[in-house]
């Protein structure tokens, strides 16, 4: 995709967005955006160093949503509605509002249940790729996991 | 369009050179490239958007907008894949082709490279063959284009390497930590390290700088112009003579021959998608493994009802790439440097003469791994998330080296480049389809070659090791080769010994495409080597408006 092409694709997102809700996420609605945010929790959780959530994961995944992902807007949505039914099914609350421990045990069923693998499986490849990829696509904030591996950051052009 | 002597399709690492050797003789000629003409300031060091991770798409093309193809898996379900997604077998698409990105490599194929059938005698389920030619019919072009094009690096120390007249043109790059780590423990073992030769400046050479030596190397167009590709060396001679034209962004749907069987030049949508006519006294197609197959099963005709040289169904066969096995290791302590590219340290002691084999593989250090290609590499036992996965990678990505190289590939009929009868691409051209398997013996040499890279790490101290595996399907890729075999025989190639299309004296193959085994290391040199040898070839059969 082309710089111009991006910039479209980028403002069409936008306004999709405004146009649904308040919410001040590109694709997400408030609502998916922290059932996403809550299960990245788990998949890089904060320690002594900060997590998906905390290096705007989720800003790459809504991000990307609005174009190289777009293609994945309907495997989210599905994706979200299954955490939330099995976390109902199992605690009568969303996905969100469960405490962690029991958030990590719908993970894991979400994970071993074939339905919903390959959803789990894209969450975790696109948190890797939002925490460890390059901070100019909204993930990796700070170049937080940059600096907790103890990778410089980009030298400047001629760098010697 | 005026008519001109030669039409080349693809300008990549053998197009390029192809465009400049007719060029320098006097040819005109025109060079159609379907990519577009990146420079060093296109570099941006994206680590989600390269040639080799292409999460966020292909940095230097095709695009997935116009350019799928269809990929038949193991149990025969076809589905329709994106250029930048798992299954295409992507190389890039512009100019210089994989030479803008590649990690450069420069390696000479060995002698027994050229001669795997009777080495090694026939291999049952595999086309395994001999080549026209041998390893001193190309020793003369693999200098040239050692020198022309311009490679670093030190193989004095390499016993087993093919005899060359003259030394490579630049020395190596100092040595990172990797290689004052594995070198002593490869001497141990009795192995023979030395210092990979690769397409790179270490020092000035060609009007351009040597490496400054960042981490974003293969995969990335080099931000000093330190890599040396078609596009900074032959292309700008090539335009430099003044006889060559090059027209980016063009795509080729077709090669016109006539009635009484001769190529007569090619139709291709230019860049605001006219379709254009190109007369030329030659066609060399130059279009890497898949498209040059594709492009030639697109040109039918009466006389040519299964597209061109494809009389006996040999056209897309015996399609082949590299798989990559090798182990990974923890050393004891933080050995992360930071000086790239990172490859710096290769033996050739297993690449052939191991027992009950039929080939083998080059081992090198691995380029250095950004973090989020680290991801894809940890143990089979580390969960995939979650706390212990990052404290896996805190704890050892900088302890980690990484060893692996090419298998030998036993090529195999049935691995194969086609053409899609219902799916077309952006301009209404069928797209390639790919199908077949791997032959077991080379998951077998591959597995070898893992467990001697995983000694060779033990043996330099690592405190944990785990291998990396090669699994079944067709490999293709970046390494794409085999498709339009190179032969004595009509019957059983597809071009001759100087990669003509056995059929149609005016029509040339010169990639990797030709290539009937692929040896157990990167391609690139030999395709240039080759290309350069049959630019030779067709220059001197060359009679002033017409070949022969």
């Amino acid at each position: 995709m082309d710089r111009r092409r991006f910039i479209v694709a980028g403002l069409a997102g936008t306004a999709a967005g405004c146009a649904h809700s308040k919410s001040p996420w590109r694709h997400f609605t408030v609502e998916e955006a922290r059932t996403v945010g809550a299960a990245c929790a788990h998949i890089i959780p904060q320690d002594q160093d900060p997590g998906a959530v905390q290096a705007g994961v989720v800003v790459f995944i809504d991000r990307q949503l609005t174009c190289f992902y777009k293609p994945l807007r309907k495997a989210y949505r599905q994706g979200i509605a299954a955490l939330d039914q099995e976390s109902a099914n199992s605690a009568g609350r969303a996905f969100a509002d469960l405490p962690a421990a029991s958030q990590l045990d719908v993970l894991r069923r979400i994970e071993r249940n074939p339905d919903t693998k390959p959803f789990f499986d894209m969450l975790v490849a696109h948190s890797m790729q939002g925490f460890y990829g390059d901070p100019r696509h909204g993930g990796n904030r700070e170049r937080a996991s940059w600096k907790m591996l103890g990778v410089a950051s980009p030298p400047l052009r001629g760098r010697a | 369009m005026n008519r001109v002597n030669a039409v080349v399709v693809g300008a990549g690492a053998g197009g390029g050179i192809v465009a400049k050797e007719l060029a320098e003789a006097g040819l005109s000629v025109v060079l159609l490239e379907r990519g577009k003409w990146y420079t060093a300031f296109d570099c941006r060091k994206d680590d989600l958007r390269n040639q080799r991770t292409s999460v966020l798409g292909n940095a230097f093309g095709p695009d997935d907008e116009r350019n799928p193809r269809v990929a038949v898996d193991l149990k025969g379900r076809a589905r329709v894949v994106r250029a930048s997604g798992p299954g295409y077998s992507n190389n890039a698409a512009c100019v210089g082709g994989g030479t803008v990105s590649y990690g450069a490599m420069a390696w000479r194929y060995m002698e027994r490279d050229f001669r795997m059938r009777s080495t090694y005698g026939q291999v049952a389920g595999s086309t395994l063959e001999d080549w026209p030619i041998s390893y001193d019919d190309l020793e003369p072009y693999y200098e040239k284009a050692e020198w022309e094009i311009g490679v670093s690096g030190d193989d004095s120390g390499n016993p087993f390497r093919a005899p060359r007249r003259k030394p490579l043109p630049m020395p190596p790059l100092a040595p990172n930590r990797e290689f004052e780590i594995l070198q002593p423990a490869a001497k141990r073992l009795g192995l023979h390290p030395f210092h990979i030769p690769m397409l790179r400046n270490s020092v000035p050479y060609g009007g351009r700088g040597p490496c400054m030596r960042c981490r974003w190397c293969v995969g990335f167009a080099c931000e000093v112009n330190a890599k040396c590709g078609t596009q900074n060396t032959v292309i700008p001679k090539a335009l430099a003579t003044g006889n060559c034209d090059l027209r980016t962004e063009c795509m080729t749907r077709e090669i016109l021959t006539d009635e009484r069987g001769r190529a007569t030049g090619v139709e291709y949508f230019d860049v605001h998608d006219r379709l254009q006519r190109q007369d030329a006294d030659l066609v060399v197609v130059s279009s890497a493994a898949v498209e040059s197959a594709r492009l030639l099963l697109n040109s039918k005709s009466p006389l040519f009802p299964t597209g061109l040289g494809n009389r006996y169904d040999w056209v897309g066969r015996n399609f082949q790439g590299h798989s990559y096995t090798g182990a990974f290791g923890i050393m004891p302590d933080d050995i992360y440097d930071d000086l790239g590219p990172g490859a710096s340290i290769a033996i050739c002691d297993y690449n052939h003469g191991n027992p009950g084999l039929a080939g083998g593989a080059m081992l090198a250090n691995e380029f250095i791994r950004l973090p989020y290609q680290f991801v894809g590499m940890l143990p089979p036992d580390v969960p995939k998330w979650g706390r212990e996965h990052k404290d896996f990678m805190r704890s050892f990505y900088r302890r980690a080296i990484a060893i692996q190289g090419p298998t030998q590939e036993m090529p195999m009929f049935n691995a194969r480049v086609e053409v899609d009868p219902k799916v077309p691409d952006y301009w209404g051209i069928p797209v390639a389809r790919l199908s077949g398997d791997k032959h077991p013996h080379t998951i077998e040499i591959g597995a070898f070659a893992a467990a001697k890279a995983e000694a060779w790490l033990k043996e330099a101290g690592a405190v944990r090791t785990w291998k990396k595996l090669a699994g079944p399907g067709f490999t293709g890729g970046q390494h794409q080769a085999g498709t339009c075999r190179m032969g004595d025989d009509p019957k059983t190639s597809v071009v001759n010994r100087y990669c003509q299309v056995h059929e149609i004296d005016n029509l040339f193959v010169i990639d990797g495409s030709v290539q009937v085994t692929n040896g157990g290391f990167n391609p690139v040199l030999t395709i240039m080597a080759n290309a350069y040898r049959a630019s030779d070839h067709l220059i001197k059969g060359w009679k002033g408006t017409r070949y022969r």
